[in-house]
């Protein structure tokens, strides 16, 4: 044995969780998944602090002095280590997509059929096959994940969902833990420790996806009823299979649209939420889905949005321009205007009082036996470090 | 279900939607760095496959295909293949590392610019 540092890398691919829904990997493919962790965390350590460097030395002294993040951006992509450090972990999200799809389509008629035998005529799988998918999820594929969220290659398809289960620990470089639920982990966690006495009897998660930080919010509060709406149905299909097969029973999946929840009638729910969602809506849809939270929120309940950390004024222009990275590059559109706008105004406008507004702050939450913990860790992987904000509020009891 | 439909080595590599953006100054080379990092992967996969076969033979002095597929790494393994790929990777990306390195020193002076002055010094 010739290496003594001691290690502080990725955990093996081995280590995730598996349900009932995970699709087979091979030994060949689990070491691929482990490389591109290594990659991504390589980029993120050792890179990218030298794009940082060469900013600073070669680039900003010999430019006019910028005053908004997309004077930097513009800066930055004259310079070499920029411009490779972009084209590298460009490549490596396209080389992640393809081993993960590569995986879930290799066994796509397994995998759907898993899925048709967990959900089929389960009253918990509400899809609407009429619903319009809006404009900002149907123009580009989110984080270059081809097909996105919602569309199928053959009818009853997961392939996708399972594909995003799968992959989550090569970009994160297993930062979410073992079930990639070290956001629901979190949430819950905050809530345990601030809202010890909530005892919410319903619970909305909008744009909850394949509900994977959902199912330890559920898990938590046994004895809710727990909802989670997302636009597209390979994702819920999978997500309430994922989730049957995990013991989790107190969850419907619903097809719906956020922005118009009107299925639910008012004070329906005793606490709103979403993880890592906003981003990839738009300026048009975020009151609809700001109103119909405050609408669907019972007196005396909670809403609260997990996000990327907001580009405060105080926040430097450097910083911003490379979270603002996957914005322009990672197929993120809103990412940018979400990450600027004043969200405490747009609570408000939603119909909150000022007063009622709450902000916090969380890590992943994860079994750190194995997995990284990000809140102790100095790799910044700006805009993937798992560590969020929170922005929130209580509606005042009557 | 319409098993025809999914050709997975042609999807798996699909396109996503939304023009791809290129950094390099010459799009060339940046698909030529594509197919290279594509190739490390390939490389660190055989890597760990032999790795995962010389341990289990270690071990039981035999081997089946079944015995790899399902070969878990106990946590000490798992370490040193991971610090393995760390070392494989600072190998591969070494010229980035230098140039970093170089940032700190700017204005040092080539060879040819020292073999210069050395001619003069004589
Ligand atoms: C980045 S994913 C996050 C998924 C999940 N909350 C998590 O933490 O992993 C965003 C999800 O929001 C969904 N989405 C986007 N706009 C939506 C809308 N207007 N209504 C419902 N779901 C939406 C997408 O389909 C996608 O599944």
């Amino acid at each position: 044995m010739s290496d003594t540092r001691n290690y502080d890398g990725p955990p093996d691919y081995r280590n995730v969780g598996l349900h009932g829904m995970s699709p087979e990997t091979t030994h060949d493919e689990k070491a691929r998944f482990n490389f591109l962790a290594h990659l991504n965390r390589h980029l993120a350590s050792n890179v990218l602090p030298g794009v940082k460097k060469a900013y600073e030395t070669r680039v900003a002294p010999h430019q006019p002095k910028p005053n908004h993040r997309n004077q930097v951006r513009k800066q930055l992509l004259q310079d070499p280590l920029f411009q490779h450090w972009s084209a590298l972990r460009r490549g490596t999200m396209e080389l992640r997509q393809q081993a993960g799809r590569w995986v879930t389509l290799r066994q796509a008629e397994s995998l759907n059929s898993k899925a048709e035998n967990l959900t089929k005529e389960d009253p918990r799988l509400v899809l609407n096959p009429d619903l319009k998918i809006p404009n900002y999820l149907a123009k580009i594929d989110h984080h270059c994940m081809p097909g996105s969220y919602h569309d199928e290659i053959v009818p009853g398809d997961v392939t996708g969902a399972a594909n995003y289960d799968v992959g989550i620990f090569v970009t994160t470089g297993g930062g979410l833990g073992r079930f990639s639920d070290g956001g629901g982990e979190a949430v819950v966690a905050w809530m345990k420790k601030n809202r010890p006495n909530f005892a919410p009897k319903r619970i909305l998660d909008i744009g909850g996806g394949l509900g994977q930080n959902v199912v330890p919010i559920a898990k938590a509060y046994p004895d809710a009823e727990v909802v989670c709406v997302d636009t597209g149905a390979p994702v819920l299909r999978y997500g309430l299979a994922r989730a049957k097969t995990m013991g989790v029973d107190n969850i419907t999946f619903v097809q719906a649209n956020a922005e118009d929840l009107s299925m639910y009638p008012d004070g329906h729910f005793d606490w709103v939420q979403s993880t890592m969602f906003l981003h990839e809506t738009s300026v048009k849809s975020m009151p609809r889905i700001m109103k119909e939270s405050h609408r669907l929120l019972a007196a005396g309940g909670l809403v609260m949005h997990v996000e990327q950390p907001q580009y405060a004024p105080d926040m430097p222009l450097y910083e911003q321009a490379i979270r603002d990275w996957d914005a322009f590059y990672n197929n993120e559109p809103f990412w940018t205007k979400l990450h600027e706008l004043d969200l405490d105004q747009w609570m408000v406008d939603a119909g909150f009082d000022r007063d009622e507004l709450l902000h916090g702050g969380v890590a992943a939450v994860v079994d750190s036996e194995l997995f990284p913990e990000h809140a102790n860790d100095d790799v910044e992987d700006y805009g993937r470090k798992a560590a969020w904000h929170i922005i929130g509020a209580e509606k005042k009891a009557a | 279900m319409d098993k025809s439909r999914i050709d997975p080595l042609k999807l798996a590599g699909a396109k996503p939607k939304g023009k791809r953006p290129y950094f390099l100054k010459d799009p060339d080379v940046e698909r030529v760095l594509a197919v290279t990092m594509a190739i490390a992967q390939e490389l660190a996969v055989v890597r760990e496959r032999m790795d995962t076969v010389e341990r289990i033979l270690e071990d039981k002095g035999s081997l089946t295909q079944a015995d790899i597929e399902t070969y878990v790494p106990p946590k000490p393994i798992a370490e040193e293949r991971g610090a393995w790929t760390q070392e494989y990777l600072a190998r591969i990306m070494r010229i980035y590392q230098q140039e970093i390195e170089g940032l700190n020193t700017p204005d040092e002076p080539t060879s040819e610019d020292i073999g210069h002055e050395l001619a003069q010094d004589e």
